[in-house]
């Protein structure tokens, strides 16, 4: 399925940030960015912890404190469809029901495929695009079935060309 | 007459943002080559005859936090610009470090040289990750072009910008939380004091700004405070950035002085322009998810910190969410509360247990469930999160509903009644969240 990164690509990513402890949250993002699974593994957050010189703990606190970052497995595109009260009012759950029918699932769950996750997301600061919802670093906004079937599509398509 | 003036967002959408050059031709980094002939407090006078008030939310005087800080003989200090804009409803820091970062790049500066400070630390939000890009872009042309780094422009003061990522969490944009996330920590706040002026980043004396803060600081150098102060009004200097969303014809940020009305900012065509379907005024949203509603009774309202106040209202971070009468108050502060409950970072009771409470409170009331006894309770706890939560958020989650429940207690009254006003609850089915 999503190919894993190697050891040495994420000590390349923590050699990037100069080990230092405060890069921590650059440090994992980037990892999870590389993951395949949209997800930092307990076998990467040990290393990370190691070469940092910090108890897992830590990095499991920051792990599991910041709404960005997943101890689980995701799928290769998050989908998240921001639902505070701007795009809520901009009808955000028309558009999440939109795109939990075109990928036949619910909210928080991942496509059999591993393609893609949905879920829902506090404000990303495109409150004159709404509804929006951002895909990796992404933003999609004026939301409308037609659009969403489009972006679907695209990352489909950009995976098959990929195989 | 048109109500826009532009000061701080005159050069977005007109330069390359990481163009030195382009900024230079802008008049770009005229203000820190008179800043490098002035001494520093002449420029911390400036700074507080600007009456320049604190652009991420809490309206502090930035005068005053740079005097305070100034004080102190501790080194090093450290220069910190707050880009965690997670206030729902608020994308205008964004605009700046999109369209025209050299101008916060140039602020920041302009205060490390105040406070002989060598670093100087941009936290921008794990949701901008596109964006820390073009900054850095900025930063490494600033630096190759001898506006930051060693020795700038031969004045021997040398100063560098670091820029560190969020990774989702509304709570950092409260500075202590900011500082601790820096340090590569949980987002979690701090308690004070001390102030961070004394024990900041890395436990050292640390200045706390928002962007569009830092963004003023070149023009205020330019022009001069009082001229600053002249765009506004007595109290409140200069412009504002602020930005619409909801119901309005025109979405997106607009530079306004202090001392236009919220009825130029809902109507005027050249600002939000009116109801973006023809559909009646009910409220809008100032300030965030943590700031007051209005109401329509209201729009005459002066839009400047201390009119807003005594209004019962607040500028807060720019945000102006305009919400039309197919809304229910019940419904609408629902959502907001949901976002506490999501954002609560969980180290007090009151905020994270309170907005747990309120949430299941106003769901009984959008099923018709609820009591008078509940309404009195809300209250009841609406008071305590403010009094006693641990930081800004608890102690702002519940502003909203406060001010709903004062100038819209008839439509909680319906709620006990089995009645939507707005005619949203009780036949919408329950999405299953």
């Amino acid at each position: 399925m999503n190919e894993k990164p190697t050891k040495e690509q994420i000590l390349g990513i923590i050699a990037k940030y100069g080990k230092a402890k405060e890069q921590l949250l650059a440090i994992l993002l980037d990892i999870q960015e590389v993951s395949g699974s949209n997800c930092v593994t307990e076998e990467w957050a040990q290393l990370v912890a190691k070469e940092l010189d910090l108890p897992l703990s830590k990095v499991f606190d920051v792990l599991t404190f910041y709404a960005m970052f997943s101890i689980k497995p995701r799928g290769k595109y998050v989908i998240e469809i921001c639902n505070s009260a701007p795009c809520y009012v901009s009808k955000s759950e028309e558009v999440a029901k939109i795109f939990q029918d075109i990928l036949g699932i619910k909210m928080g769950e991942t496509t059999p495929d591993g393609l893609f996750t949905l879920l829902y997301t506090s404000c990303i600061g495109a409150c004159d695009q709404g509804p929006v919802a951002k895909i990796g670093d992404k933003v999609y906004g004026f939301l409308n079935k037609e659009k969403i079937t489009g972006i679907i599509n695209e990352y489909r398509e950009v995976v098959s060309c990929q195989k | 007459m048109s109500k826009i003036v532009k000061l701080i967002s005159a050069n977005c959408g007109k330069i390359r943002p990481d163009s030195v050059e382009d900024y230079l031709n802008f008049g770009g980094y005229a203000a820190l080559k008179k800043a490098f002939n002035m001494e520093p407090m002449q420029i911390i006078e400036e700074v507080k005859k600007a009456k320049l008030l604190g652009r991420g939310g809490a309206a502090y005087p930035a005068g005053s936090k740079w005097e305070q800080l100034y004080e102190i003989e501790e080194s090093p200090k450290y220069i910190v610009c707050n880009a965690d804009e997670g206030e729902p409803g608020t994308f205008k820091d964004k605009l700046l470090m999109e369209q025209d970062p050299l101008r916060v790049i140039e602020g920041m500066t302009i205060a490390g040289y105040v406070f002989n400070s060598h670093d100087g630390y941009i936290y921008i939000r794990g949701e901008y990750r596109d964006l820390q890009k073009v900054f850095q872009a900025a930063i490494d042309n600033a630096k190759k072009e001898g506006f930051l780094g060693e020795n700038i422009l031969n004045t021997g003061f040398s100063y560098n910008i670091h820029i560190m990522t969020g990774a989702g969490a509304y709570v950092c944009g409260e500075n202590s939380a900011l500082l601790n996330s820096i340090e590569g920590k949980a987002g979690r706040p701090r308690i004070k004091p001390p102030h961070l002026a004394e024990v900041g980043l890395f436990l050292k004396p640390t200045l706390v700004n928002n962007v569009e803060s830092f963004a003023n600081i070149p023009t205020i150098v330019t022009e001069g405070g009082e001229k600053y102060l002249s765009y506004g009004t007595a109290d409140s200097g200069g412009t504002k950035l602020i930005c619409l969303s909801g119901h309005i014809k025109n979405r997106g940020v607009f530079e306004v002085p202090f001392g236009v009305t919220l009825r130029d900012i809902i109507y005027d065509p050249e600002l939000g322009g009116g109801m973006a379907e023809g559909k009646k005024l009910k409220f809008f949203h100032l300030g965030g998810q943590s700031g007051p509603c209005s109401s329509p009774e209201q729009l005459d309202t002066v839009y400047c910190c201390r009119a807003m106040r005594n209004a019962g209202l607040s500028v807060g971070s720019g945000a102006v969410v305009v919400l039309d009468e197919s809304v229910c108050i019940i419904d609408y502060l629902k959502k907001v509360t949901e976002f506490f409950i999501h954002e609560s970072c969980g180290k007090c009771v009151p905020c994270r247990e309170g907005n747990k409470q309120l949430y299941l409170i106003l769901d009984k009331l959008s099923k018709g469930e609820a009591t008078e006894n509940d309404l009195a309770l809300m209250k009841r706890l609406s008071r305590v999160m403010a009094k006693s939560s641990f930081c800004g958020l608890g102690q702002a989650a519940s502003t909203a509903l406060d001010s709903c429940l004062k100038h819209f207690s008839s439509e909680f009254e319906a709620h006990l009644n089995k009645q939507c006003p707005a005619g949203v609850c009780f036949t919408k089915k329950e999405s299953g969240e």
